[in-house]
């Protein structure tokens, strides 16, 4: 994961409901206070958000309802108007662009899936997956083709002609990604795709998810009510909360230095094995256990897939980096640590 | 042990309520014993009147005779517009009934003859079988046998060549309105008081003005068809294009979609089901139209059945009127068969068996064909008269026979009830100060819905009393208001009946889906058949034809009761009864008031057409204005009626809201 250079940058976005709202924003400087905004008697959606999502990352916008987070990801597509801000996409203030420009860019360079799956009813599932090329003029073998590949993609192969009500929730999903993704898009932005989904689908639907990306690496702003799914998927998450982002960090951030209460109050529960990595957990290497170390971990395995190996050896576990060099080791107390859920004594 | 103190609820007495309540009732006896001190808080003043119908009437004629708009004057318009339409409709009427020829001369040299009565009953059977089944094509086939057989098919084919030119003109019209109201929400903020009046304008009413445009025959008769029809579509089309999920919108969006390719390729399809709905209703709103239509020219099964009504020869009448009824439910057959055919899945559709050019081929080689045929076996052109059968004398012998024989009895119900019941509502209405029933109205709906509503009521109240209409408007309210009684307390029952058993509930739905597709003409036949012309008659009719939203949303509100309710009250040992009256009804009650409000909405509309068998009221005040194309007075009538429509439904509306908020039915 590269984090040099930003695919998507946001700067001092807001977005408020009701009359008047830009006035209210020019009048208190761009800074009005909730207090001010309710005054006015105006619904703030988004308010003042500032983040960069990097090329190839899943950013995860995580937040309860209300928090506007389905709002912000609208902003960064301006399916909802921002009220004030810039917003920088391939090389472009995506608010300056004309209307003409903004179809373009959103028939070449953004896909987006639908909590609700949005597929076209009286269309079939090939009909579903060409649209977006359809819309765009390819002759229908090209697109159909694009389609059939794409439907292969997400294992709904044999499905071509069915239709949407003939698929369960999962499938259609399926349809909505395979949909999403056949104009290749720069971004990809997924609005709590597997929120409508019973939980045991919505877990294998996050493994594909994942498995997916393995292979397209694509830049993914992913939406999400659930606190351990952003933990599962995210690279980075941004927490919401009245319309603000409260903390952006990786889920190990989150859980170590919560920037408030509120942050800590979803990160108590959550299992610190599945979250922390070796890297996080070690301590730093003593001059004479460099021979000693008969095994050895990647410093980004997390705790949870050595834990037993840890906990039922008595020799320290050796952490390597990307280029093989050992730079810490792991012991069982450490990882007992991590197990009964107290904060880890490592290096960080 | 403790007992938890209950605070003590506070007795809430309206006083503000039942003072001006009081204050109504005392001032309006007094005034009613002490005319001569203030007449005119008790019978609108002649000189108060303001005289807006000769207003309109001169801006008619201003507008036909002098207004011009630059290039080309207004009269000059209409007759373009007329001109324009009038193309399409004699194409379609040559086709089906008269067969085209060089000119427009009658007698002139026929060139091709109208299509044949067989070529016609086999396209629309084809047609029944394509869209779904054996079933359908025997009951569509079936009526149009009738047509011929019966002698009804040259007016019949008259009718339906004005729909099929009328309904593509409504619903393209209105579509294209409801979708730039969608896009325009100004527009739609405007359209809306505009096509609230024109759904509560009596049809007659639309008559006077076209017929004064556009003259009489059958071009105004179909542009006077289209302008009832259309408003319909117009609603059904902004509804269901607001209807479509949000998500699919954006989605679109997302696509990259342009305005024309979203319209395209996602919201019209996506609304495709509710769109055909609308285009159902336009179907059926123009064939009420255009037989009520033939009083200004539309010719057809219409004019067949104003004319026996006028010569009260009620066999004949009953024939044509069973024609339209027939012709109606083919049609409404068909549409629907169309709707439904479009949900289901296509990949079933393989059981069609012709595709779409396949199938405009084999209409043509039956025209062919059959044209051919007819032209050595004339009885297929036309089906000979020697052979047609009529039933009309024994209808007319059943009549007298039942005049003679029951005439007493039936004299004996009409005149209880117009002595009973009747007249003396309609004397208390007229009697009661035109000032007090505005009062009421204002306080009723200040109680209901604040300023604003009581401000709209008294000002629409106050229209009837300024125009000089407030007898005639009485007369209206009591007519209305005792067929809708007698409706509610057929209806209600009815449908609390029908509710509670599922066969009958079936049985219930088939009868009030006949019951609406008949135009409101045909049920003037029956009752002026048994009963004559006067307010008895006019009342039956009334309360027949507005007897089915009764019925529907009663059954509707009993099974909209939440289920939990009555499973709590079966826990809790309810009898069936108890459940019934404790449970079931108060639930449903909002419900069964809005469907109160359509009878009442139906019956004024039927109320203007019980003017043919001579009723003194609004409706005769249009009907007069008709006759004597007097547009300022058939527009101010109609209007009025308008009026009291509005009034009615907003408070009824406002209180089961009310009600349904209390339920918590409704947010």
């Amino acid at each position: 994961m590269s984090k040099v250079k930003p695919a998507l940058q946001l700067r001092n976005i807001w977005k408020i409901f009701g009359d008047d709202a830009s006035h209210l924003l020019e009048k208190t400087s761009r800074s009005p206070s909730l207090t001010e905004l309710n005054d006015a008697g105006l619904i703030p959606a988004v308010r003042d958000v500032t983040l960069d999502i990097f090329n190839g990352e899943i950013f995860v916008i995580m937040g309860l309802s209300g928090s506007g987070k389905s709002t912000l990801v609208r902003c960064m597509s301006r399916l909802i108007e921002p009220t004030a801000g810039e917003i920088m996409f391939a090389g472009q203030n995506l608010l300056s662009a004309s209307e003409d420009e903004l179809i373009q860019i959103r028939r070449h360079k953004m896909g987006m899936v639908f909590q609700h799956f949005a597929l076209l009813p009286h269309m079939s599932v090939l009909g579903n997956v060409a649209f977006p090329l359809e819309i765009q003029g390819i002759d229908k073998k090209t697109r159909e083709q694009r389609a059939r590949e794409m439907i292969s993609l997400v294992g709904l192969s044999g499905r071509e002609d069915y239709y949407p009500r003939e698929l369960s929730g999962g499938q259609q999903q399926r349809v909505g990604i395979a949909r999403s993704l056949a104009v290749e898009p720069d971004i990809w932005f997924l609005d709590e795709p597997f929120s409508a989904l019973d939980p045991l689908i919505r877990r294998e639907m996050q493994d594909e998810f994942l498995k997916l990306q393995d292979i397209l690496k694509k830049t993914i702003v992913f939406i999400t009510h659930d606190f351990d799914e952003a933990i599962r998927l995210a690279d980075r998450i941004a927490i919401m909360k009245d319309g603000a982002v409260i903390q952006i960090g990786t889920p190990e951030d989150l859980i170590i230095n919560p920037a408030t209460e509120y942050v800590a109050e979803f990160t108590r529960d959550v299992s610190r094995a599945k979250v922390f990595s070796a890297r996080m957990v070690m301590r730093p290497l003593a001059s004479n256990e460099k021979d000693t170390l008969r095994e050895l971990q990647r410093h980004d395995a997390k705790v949870q897939e050595f834990a037993d190996q840890a906990v039922h050896s008595d020799d320290p576990i050796g952490v390597i980096d990307d280029t093989g060099s050992v730079i810490g080791v792991i012991d069982r107390q450490s990882v007992l640590n991590v197990l009964v859920g107290r904060e880890p004594a490592g290096s960080y | 042990m403790q007992s938890i103190p209950i605070p003590e609820a506070p007795v809430k007495f309206r006083w503000g309520l039942w003072l001006s309540l009081t204050v109504i009732f005392c001032l309006g006896i007094l005034l009613y014993l002490n005319k001569e001190l203030t007449p005119f808080l008790v019978k609108y003043p002649k000189d108060w009147i303001i005289p807006l119908r000769f207003w309109i009437s001169d801006l008619m004629q201003w507008l036909i005779k002098d207004f011009d708009l630059g290039l080309f004057t207004f009269k000059e318009l209409t007759r373009s517009i007329a001109w324009v339409l009038e193309w399409p409709l004699s194409i379609a009427n040559s086709f089906l009934a008269t067969g085209f020829t060089f000119s427009t001369e009658p007698g002139a040299p026929i060139i091709l003859p109208p299509a044949p009565w067989i070529a016609i009953v086999s396209i629309v059977g084809l047609l029944a079988f394509q869209l779904s089944g054996i079933r359908l094509t025997l009951l569509v086939t079936g009526c149009f046998f009738y047509l011929v057989i019966f002698g009804q098919w040259q007016s019949a084919m008259v009718t339906l060549s004005s729909i099929i030119i009328a309904v593509p003109l409504g619903v393209g019209i209105g579509f294209a309105l409801g979708i730039t109201a969608y896009r325009h929400p100004l527009l739609e903020r405007m359209l809306s008081p505009v096509l609230d009046l024109m759904q509560t304008v009596p049809v007659f009413a639309y008559l006077v003005p076209v017929l004064f445009l556009f003259g009489f025959g059958p071009v105004a008769a179909m542009i006077a068809t289209m302008i009832y029809a259309t408003p319909p579509m117009v609603r059904v089309t902004i509804l269901s294009l607001r209807q479509i999920p949000e998500e699919l919108i954006e989605y679109g969006d997302m696509a990259g979609c342009s305005r024309r390719q979203l319209l395209r390729k996602i919201q019209v399809p996506v609304a495709r089901n509710s769109l055909m709905v609308g285009i159902n209703q336009v179907i059926m709103l123009s064939l009420n139209m255009v037989i009520i239509a033939s009083m200004i020219g539309a010719g057809g099964l219409g004019f067949d059945v104003l004319s026996s009504l006028r010569r009260l020869a009620i066999g004949d009448g009953l024939e044509a009127g069973l024609a339209i009824t027939l012709l109606a439910i083919a049609l409404d057959r068909l549409g629907q068969a169309y709707n439904s055919r479009s949900t289901k899945s296509a990949r079933a559709d393989n059981s069609e068996f012709l595709t779409g050019p396949r199938f405009g081929a084999l209409i043509i080689l039956i025209l062919i064909v059959s044209w051919l045929a007819a032209h050595f076996f004339p009885a297929l052109a036309i089906f000979p008269e020697s052979l047609q059968v009529t039933t009309s004398h024994f209808w007319d012998a059943a009549v007298k026979w039942i005049n003679i024989n029951f005439f007493d009895q039936l004299e004996a119900v009409k005149t209880f009830v117009l002595i009973h019941i009747m007249i003396p509502v309609k004397r208390f209405l007229l009697n009661t100060p035109w000032s007090v029933v505005v009062a009421l109205i204002a306080l009723v709906s200040f109680r209901l819905g604040g300023f604003r509503l009581a401000a709209l009521t008294t000002v629409l109240s106050l229209f009837i009393a300024v125009t000089g209409l407030w007898t005639k408007a009485m007369i209206t309210v009591y007519l209305c208001g005792v067929s809708v009684l007698f409706a509610a307390c057929i209806g209600i029952p009815a449908g609390i009946l029908a509710a509670s058993h599922s066969k009958l509930n079936r049985v219930t739905q088939a009868l009030i889906d006949t019951l609406q597709t008949l135009p409101s003409f045909v049920y003037l036949i029956p009752v002026v058949m048994l009963f004559r012309v006067g307010d008895f008659a006019a009342m039956l009719a009334v309360i027949a034809y507005s007897l089915a939203p009764a019925i529907r949303y009663t059954i509707l509100g009993i099974e909209q009761v939440p289920t939990h309710l009555i499973e709590a009250a079966r826990a809790i040992g309810c009898t069936r009864t108890q459940i019934r009256w404790r449970i079931e009804l108060p639930i449903a009650l909002p419900q069964i008031m809005l469907g109160i409000n359509q009878t009442i909405m139906m019956a004024l509309s039927m109320l203007v057409i019980t003017a043919l068998v001579g009723t003194r009221d609004l409706g005769q005040e249009v009907y007069i204005a008709l006759t004597k194309a007097d547009t300022g007075r058939g527009i101010i009538a109609g209007i009025g009626v308008a009026c009291i429509a509005i009034v009615a439904d907003r408070l009824i509306n406002r209180w089961a809201q009310r009600k349904r908020m209390e339920f918590g039915l409704q947010s």
